[in-house]
C-alpha cells in the first residue's frame, strides 16, 4: 500500500495563468483593470456560495453583498461571530509607516517574503502588502476599536521576525475586533437581505458540474438534515487544517473537510506539508488535554527566552541564578534575540528541550521570564500591556507569571499550505476559489506574525470581491441551466454524502472518534511535526492506512444522523484528516529540503539551521487527488524571485 | 415619542423611573407636613388647612391640592401599570427555573414586586383611613386630621399595617431611586457610590420620619 | 478526584428534559471543565449511550460558544468562560449541577446546547456602523480621544456568550445590548446611526422575547468579560437622548 502511495508521478506544471507581468507595484492594478466586470443590475441574478464566516468569509460575504451579488453563506457554529480567527490576538500588519521607521510596502513585501523562506509568489505577497493600507482604514471605519496613543492617533507595536513598528492591535484581542468588525457588517446584509446565513450548518461536499463548481452538499447539525445549495460561484473560506496534529491552537470545530472534499473533487492541494507551529503556547498538562492555548508572541517583545545550563536541572526557576541561565536566542541570534520569526524560535525550543534542558513536566517547556520588564517598566506598565496573557496564563496552570517565569513550548497553529489557487484566489476547479488561511497562498513556508489576518482580510474586503467579476462575468448565470437536485451528477454527490454518514453510524465498534483523532495526532506531530526525517515519515506512511483501516472496522458513533450529532460530525472530521494526513506526509517527505516550517533534519547547516535547496525546490507543490490511498500527482508551479533575491535567511 | 416610551421595555421603566421620583418627591414633603404633628393640635390643623388654601388667590379653594392629587394619581398608575406590564415580560421572558438554585442579589432587589404590591394596598387603605375616612376607626372627623391621626394610631392594626409598610416603602426607595437614575442614565462609575448613599440616607429618613408619628402615638408623646 | 454529576438532558427542543446523574473518576484539578465533559463523554460512548451535547469551540475563552450553568451559575463559580474553568475550583467528592441556559429567548436545541441566534438579530437590527468597502477614508483622518477609544474597546470585549441573559433573573438581554451599542456610539464613526442603533436594537431586543432590566446586577456578576453594569445606565441614557431627536424629527 505505502510503497505505492509514495511513488507518486509528476504531472504537468501548474501555472498562474491570471498573474500579470510587468512591474510588481503595478500588476494588481494591472490585473483589476484587466478583469472584467459584472453589469450592477446583473449581480443579484448571481449567487456565490460563501464557507465560513472568519475574517476572510465574512469579509468576503459582506463586500460580495454590498456589491449586489445574492450570497448565501454558511458556518458550522451557531452564529457566524465565533469563527476561529476571533482567537488571533497580537495584531494586524499594515505598510502605513505612521511610526516613520523606515517602513513601506516593498519592506512589507519584502519582510514577508523573506520571512516565507522564499516559497511565496512575489505578485501575491505584494499585492497583500499593498492593501495592508486599506485594510486598517476600513476597520477604522467599521469601528474596529485599535490602540490608540494619546493624541487620538492609531498605536502600534514591533512583531515577530521584523524590526519595524507595523502591527495595529486591539489589545491581546486584535482577531476577536476584526472579526466582529467583520462580522458587523455581514450582518447589515444579512438584514438587508443580501445575505442568506445558514449557521450550525457543515459543508459536506462539493458539486461539481461540467468541471465547474456549482455548489455544495451541507448538513444542518440541527436536524441532521443533508441539503443541496446551488451557485454560480462557491468560495471556500473554512480556515486552515491544523487540527489534524489533535493538539493545536485551533478551535475544536475547525476542520478540513471543505477543503479536503474540494480537493477529492479536483482541486489542488498545494504545499500541505508547510505547517506553523508557533513557539509561545502553554506547555501541555496531561493526557487529558483537549487543545493548546496560544500565548500572544507579542509576549516576546518583552519577554526573555531562557532554560538552565546544565542539564536536568530541577531547580525552580528563581533559585537558578543568572550565570546559570541559558538565554539561548538572544546568544544564537544577537541582533533578533528573542524576536526570531516563528519557525526559528520554536525549533530553538524543541532543540533544547531535546538536549535535556526543558523545563516543567516531561521537560517540554522553556522559561518566558519577564523580571527584567517588570524591573524595568514597573508592574503596572507590564499590566496594561500583558494583563489579559498573564490572567490567562494564571488560570490555566495556576502559577502567577509576574512572581514566577512562564512556562511556553511550540504547538501547531497555522497552516501555510492549502488549496491551490491562482492570483484571482482560483483553485483548479473553475468556479471554486479559496480564501484566507483555506488557500496556500501567501505565506510560503512560514507566515511572519500579524499576517494572517492582514491575509484573511485582504482577500475577503478587496481582492476576491474584485476577481471573482472576472469569473462570474465569462460565466453569466442563465436561468435556463440553472441547476437542480435532478442533476445525476448532484444525485451521486448526495448519495455519497449520504452513505458516508450511515456507514459511519452502522459500524457500531469499540473506539470513539476522539481516540482515532487522537492517535492520528500523535503520529503526525511525532513523524510531520517540527522536525521530519525520511525514515519517520515513512513510518508515518505506513502506520495512516493501516489506522484509517482499524476507524473503518472499529469506529463507534451513536445516535442517528437525523438529529444533533456531535460524535457524529466528529467522525466525519477525522474521516478526511486520515487522508489528508497521508498527503501531508508525502509532500513533507518529497520535499527534502528544509524550509521555514519544514524542517527536515537531512538538511541543514553544520549549525543546525535549516537549508533550502533553491536548485530543488524553488515551486510550489500542488498535489492532485487520484483515490484514497493512491499515490497523487505532483504538479509543480515554478516560483520566479524578481525583487527579492533568495538568500539563506538570517537573523543572526 | 409617547409611543416610542410606552412600546419600549426601555421607555416603560423611565415611566416608572420619572412617576417614582415624583412620588418620592411628594413623599418628603409629606412626612414633612407630619412632623408638625410634634408641635400640637393648632399648628397640625392650620397646616392641614394650608393645604388646601394654597395658591389663592391665584387658585380656588382645594384647586392645587387636587391638583397635586391627579398628578399622584396619574403618577401611581403609571407607576403601577408600568410594573405590572415589566413584570409580565420578565416572568414570561424566564420560565424555567434552575434546578439548582443560589443566593440572589440583595432583599431590596428582590422585594420590589411585592413591596410595591404592599405600598399599593397601603396607599388604598390610607386614603381610605384618613383622607375619606370610609374604614376611619371610630368617627372620622372632616377638618380635625390631628384627632384622626391619633384615633388612628391607637388601635393595634392601624400601627401595625402603616409600620409595615414604611419599612417596605424604605426597601423600596432604597433600590428604586437608585435603579431610576440609572433608568434615567444619570449613574457612572465616579457616581455609583454618591448614588447609593442617598438612595440610602433618603429611604432611612423617610422612613424614620413617617415611622415616628404612630410612634409618637403610642409613647403617649402625641394624643 | 471522583465527582458526582446531574446533568440536564433533553433530546431536542421538543421534548421533555430532565437531570441525570452521572458518575466520573479520574478527574485531574488541571482539566478544564470541558475536558472533564469529554471524560464522561468518551464513557457514554463506549456504553453506546448518547453524549452530553454542549456547546464550545475555541476552548481559550473568546469565541464565546461554551454556555453552562454550573451550579447555579452561569460559567461556574469563577468569573471566567466555562472552558477556562479549571477542575481546580472543585473538590473531590463534590456534586455538580449542570445545566443550559434558562430563557424563552435561548430555546434549548439538545441537553446544554441553546440557540442564541437572537442575539445575532439584535446585532443584524443596527450592531454595526454602514462603511461599505472600500469607501472608508484615511485612518487617521479622525482622531479618537485615548479614553473614548478605551470605553468603546471595554464594551467590544463582550463575546456574546448569553451568560448575561442566563444570569438575570428577567432573562433579559440588556448587558449584551448595551455593550455594543456604547461601543459603536461613543466612537466618531458610530455618530450618523446613533439614535436609529440604540432604538432599534432596543426594540429588537424586546422583539426577541428578553425580559426588561431591574437592575439587579446578575449580569455583570456573570459576565466574563467584565462588561460593568453602568453600561446599561450609559445605554439608557443614549436611548432617551435618541427618543427625543427622534421626536424632534
Amino acid at each position: 500500500m505505502t510503497a505505492e502511495y509514495v511513488d507518486y508521478a509528476t504531472g504537468e506544471p501548474v501555472v498562474d495563468a491570471k498573474a500579470p507581468s510587468g512591474p510588481v507595484g503595478e500588476r494588481w492594478d494591472k490585473r483589476r483593470f484587466e478583469a472584467k466586470l459584472v453589469n450592477p443590475a446583473n449581480r443579484r441574478k448571481h449567487t456565490v456560495i460563501v464557507v465560513g464566516t472568519g475574517l476572510a468569509g465574512g469579509s468576503a460575504g459582506a463586500t460580495l453583498a454590498e456589491q449586489g451579488y445574492h450570497v448565501v453563506q454558511f458556518c458550522y457554529q451557531d452564529s457566524p461571530r465565533r469563527a476561529h480567527s476571533i482567537a488571533a490576538q497580537g495584531g494586524i500588519n499594515a505598510a502605513k509607516n505612521y511610526r516613520n521607521d523606515g517602513d513601506s510596502i516593498h519592506r512589507l513585501f519584502y519582510d514577508t517574503v523573506k520571512g516565507g523562506d522564499f516559497r511565496a509568489r512575489e505578485s501575491n505577497v505584494h499585492r497583500l502588502a499593498q492593501i495592508s493600507v486599506e485594510i486598517i482604514d476600513q476597520c477604522v471605519a467599521q469601528g474596529v476599536p485599535f490602540a490608540r496613543e494619546y493624541g487620538g492617533l492609531l498605536d502600534t507595536r514591533s512583531f515577530g521576525g521584523v524590526q519595524v513598528s507595523r502591527t495595529f492591535y486591539a489589545r491581546g484581542q486584535t482577531g476577536q475586533q476584526l472579526l466582529l468588525g467583520a462580522y458587523q457588517a455581514l450582518s447589515r446584509q444579512i438584514a438587508a437581505g443580501n445575505v442568506e446565513m445558514h449557521p450550525r450548518t457543515e459543508m459536506l461536499d462539493l458539486i461539481v458540474i461540467d468541471g465547474r463548481a456549482r455548489g455544495i452538499v451541507a448538513r444542518d447539525l440541527v436536524t441532521g438534515k443533508i441539503d443541496t445549495y446551488f451557485a454560480d460561484a462557491v468560495v471556500l473560506a473554512s480556515g486552515g487544517y491544523g487540527n489534524v496534529f489533535y493538539l493545536s491552537t485551533n478551535a475544536m470545530n475547525s476542520n478540513a473537510t471543505a477543503i479536503w472534499r474540494a480537493h477529492r473533487r479536483g482541486a489542488y492541494f498545494a504545499n500541505p506539508c508547510f505547517t506553523q507551529i508557533h513557539p509561545t503556547c502553554i506547555p501541555r498538562t496531561g493526557d487529558h488535554q483537549s487543545k493548546l492555548t496560544l500565548m500572544s508572541e507579542s509576549l516576546r517583545n518583552d519577554g526573555r527566552i531562557w532554560v538552565p545550563k546544565a542539564k536536568g536541572d530541577r531547580r525552580l526557576p528563581n533559585e537558578i541564578p543568572e550565570d546559570e541561565r541559558d538565554y539561548y536566542l538572544e546568544r544564537i541570534y544577537p541582533s533578533f534575540g528573542n524576536l526570531v520569526p516563528r519557525d526559528i524560535a520554536s525549533r530553538a525550543a524543541k532543540n533544547v528541550c531535546d538536549e535535556g534542558r526543558g523545563v516543567g513536566p516531561g521537560g517540554q517547556g522553556v522559561y518566558l521570564d519577564f523580571a527584567d520588564a517588570i524591573r524595568r517598566m514597573g508592574r503596572k506598565a507590564v499590566e496594561a500591556k500583558y494583563g489579559n496573557l498573564f490572567d490567562m496564563y494564571q488560570r490555566i496552570t495556576d502559577e502567577d507569571p509576574y512572581e514566577v517565569p512562564m512556562r511556553i513550548y511550540p504547538a501547531v497553529h497555522y497552516t501555510m499550505g492549502g488549496l491551490w489557487v491562482d492570483y484571482d484566489l482560483q483553485t483548479t476547479i473553475p468556479g471554486l476559489f479559496a480564501i484566507g488561511e483555506a488557500n496556500f497562498s501567501d505565506h510560503g513556508a512560514n507566515r511572519l506574525g500579524a499576517s494572517a489576518l492582514m491575509q484573511g482580510l485582504a482577500d475577503g474586503y478587496f481582492v476576491l470581491p474584485s476577481t471573482i467579476n472576472d469569473y462570474l462575468a465569462r460565466n453569466p448565470h442563465h436561468d435556463d441551466c440553472a441547476v437542480t437536485v435532478d442533476h445525476p451528477d448532484v444525485q451521486e454527490v448526495l448519495a455519497e454524502t449520504e452513505d458516508r454518514l450511515s456507514l459511519l453510524l452502522s459500524v457500531d465498534g469499540d473506539r470513539t472518534p476522539d481516540s482515532f483523532h487522537r492517535e492520528l495526532g500523535e503520529l503526525m506531530w511525532e513523524f510531520c511535526g517540527m522536525a521530519r526525517t525520511d525514515t519517520g515519515l515513512r513510518k508515518a506512511l505506513e502506520r495512516i492506512p493501516q489506522i484509517r483501516e482499524e476507524f473503518w472496522r472499529r469506529i463507534k458513533v451513536p445516535g442517528t444522523g437525523e438529529e444533533f450529532n456531535q460524535s457524529l460530525e466528529k467522525a466525519n472530521r477525522v474521516v478526511d484528516y486520515l487522508e489528508l494526513a497521508e498527503l501531508m506526509c508525502l509532500d513533507a517527505l518529497h520535499r527534502t529540503e528544509s524550509c521555514g516550517g519544514h524542517f527536515r533534519e537531512e538538511s541543514q547547516t553544520a549549525d543546525g539551521e535549516a537549508a533550502r535547496k533553491d536548485d530543488e525546490f524553488t515551486y510550489a507543490a500542488a498535489w492532485e487527488f487520484t483515490d484514497t490511498g493512491t499515490a497523487p500527482t505532483l504538479h509543480k508551479e515554478d516560483l520566479v524571485f524578481e525583487y527579492v533575491h533568495p538568500t539563506q535567511r538570517s537573523y543572526a | 415619542m409617547a409611543r416610542t416610551v410606552w412600546d419600549s421595555s426601555v421607555g416603560k421603566k423611565t415611566v416608572m423611573a420619572v412617576s417614582g421620583l415624583i412620588m418620592l418627591l411628594y413623599l418628603v414633603a409629606h412626612m414633612i407636613g407630619n412632623l408638625k404633628i410634634f408641635f400640637g393640635v393648632e399648628e397640625f390643623n392650620r397646616y392641614a388647612h394650608w393645604l388646601r388654601t394654597v395658591g389663592e388667590p391665584f387658585m380656588h379653594y382645594e384647586w392645587t391640592l387636587w391638583l397635586i392629587r391627579v398628578v399622584l394619581v396619574v403618577a401611581v398608575v403609571a407607576h403601577a401599570v408600568s410594573a405590572y406590564q415589566l413584570s409580565r415580560r420578565d416572568i414570561k421572558a424566564r420560565p424555567d427555573k434552575y434546578v439548582h438554585k443560589k443566593p440572589r442579589a440583595s432583599y431590596a432587589t428582590r422585594t420590589m414586586r411585592w413591596g410595591g404590591v404592599i405600598l399599593g394596598l397601603f396607599i388604598v387603605w390610607h386614603v381610605l383611613d384618613l383622607t375619606t375616612g370610609t374604614v376611619h376607626p371610630g368617627g372620622f372627623q372632616e377638618g380635625r386630621p390631628y384627632q384622626n391621626v391619633v384615633d388612628t394610631f391607637s388601635t393595634w392594626y392601624g400601627n401595625v399595617i402603616y409600620i409595615v409598610a414604611m419599612l417596605a416603602l424604605g426597601l423600596h426607595i432604597r433600590h428604586g431611586f437608585w435603579s431610576a437614575a440609572q433608568t434615567l442614565g444619570a449613574g457612572s462609575r465616579t457616581r455609583d457610590r454618591a448614588l447609593k448613599t442617598v438612595a440610602g440616607v433618603l429611604a432611612l429618613l423617610l422612613t424614620a420620619g413617617f415611622i415616628a408619628v404612630p410612634v409618637g402615638v403610642m409613647t403617649g408623646v402625641v394624643s | 478526584m471522583k465527582l458526582t454529576l446531574r446533568v440536564w438532558r433533553q433530546k431536542n427542543a421538543d421534548a421533555d428534559g430532565a437531570m441525570s446523574t452521572y458518575e466520573v473518576d479520574g478527574i485531574s484539578s488541571d482539566m478544564s471543565f470541558l475536558e472533564m465533559l469529554d471524560t464522561l463523554n468518551e464513557e457514554l460512548t463506549l456504553k453506546g449511550e448518547d453524549p452530553v451535547a454542549f456547546d464550545h469551540d475555541c476552548r481559550e475563552g473568546i469565541c464565546g460558544a461554551c454556555s453552562l450553568v454550573i451550579n447555579g451559575e452561569a460559567h461556574g463559580p469563577e468569573r471566567t468562560t466555562t472552558c477556562q474553568l479549571h477542575m481546580r475550583s472543585f473538590k473531590d467528592g463534590d456534586t455538580i449541577d449542570i445545566e443550559p441556559w434558562r430563557a424563552s429567548a435561548f430555546p434549548v436545541i439538545k441537553d446544554l446546547v441553546v440557540d442564541r441566534s437572537a442575539f445575532d438579530r439584535i446585532i443584524q437590527a443596527g450592531g454595526y456602523i454602514t462603511a461599505p468597502t472600500g469607501a472608508a477614508p484615511e485612518a487617521h483622518a479622525t482622531p479618537v480621544p485615548k479614553p473614548d477609544a478605551d470605553f468603546a474597546f471595554e464594551h467590544a470585549e463582550c463575546i456574546g456568550c448569553g451568560a448575561c441573559v442566563a444570569a438575570c433573573p428577567n432573562g433579559a438581554a440588556m448587558l449584551f445590548t448595551s455593550a455594543k451599542v456604547n461601543h459603536l456610539n461613543v466612537l466618531p464613526q458610530g455618530a450618523p446611526e446613533r439614535e436609529t442603533r440604540v432604538l432599534d436594537m432596543v426594540a429588537q431586543m424586546d422583539d426577541e422575547g428578553f425580559g426588561g432590566c431591574t437592575l439587579t446586577g446578575e449580569c455583570a456578576t456573570a459576565c466574563p468579560k467584565g462588561i460593568p453594569l453602568v453600561s446599561i445606565t450609559s445605554m439608557n441614557k443614549e436611548w432617551l437622548r435618541a427618543a427625543r431627536k427622534a421626536a424632534k424629527r
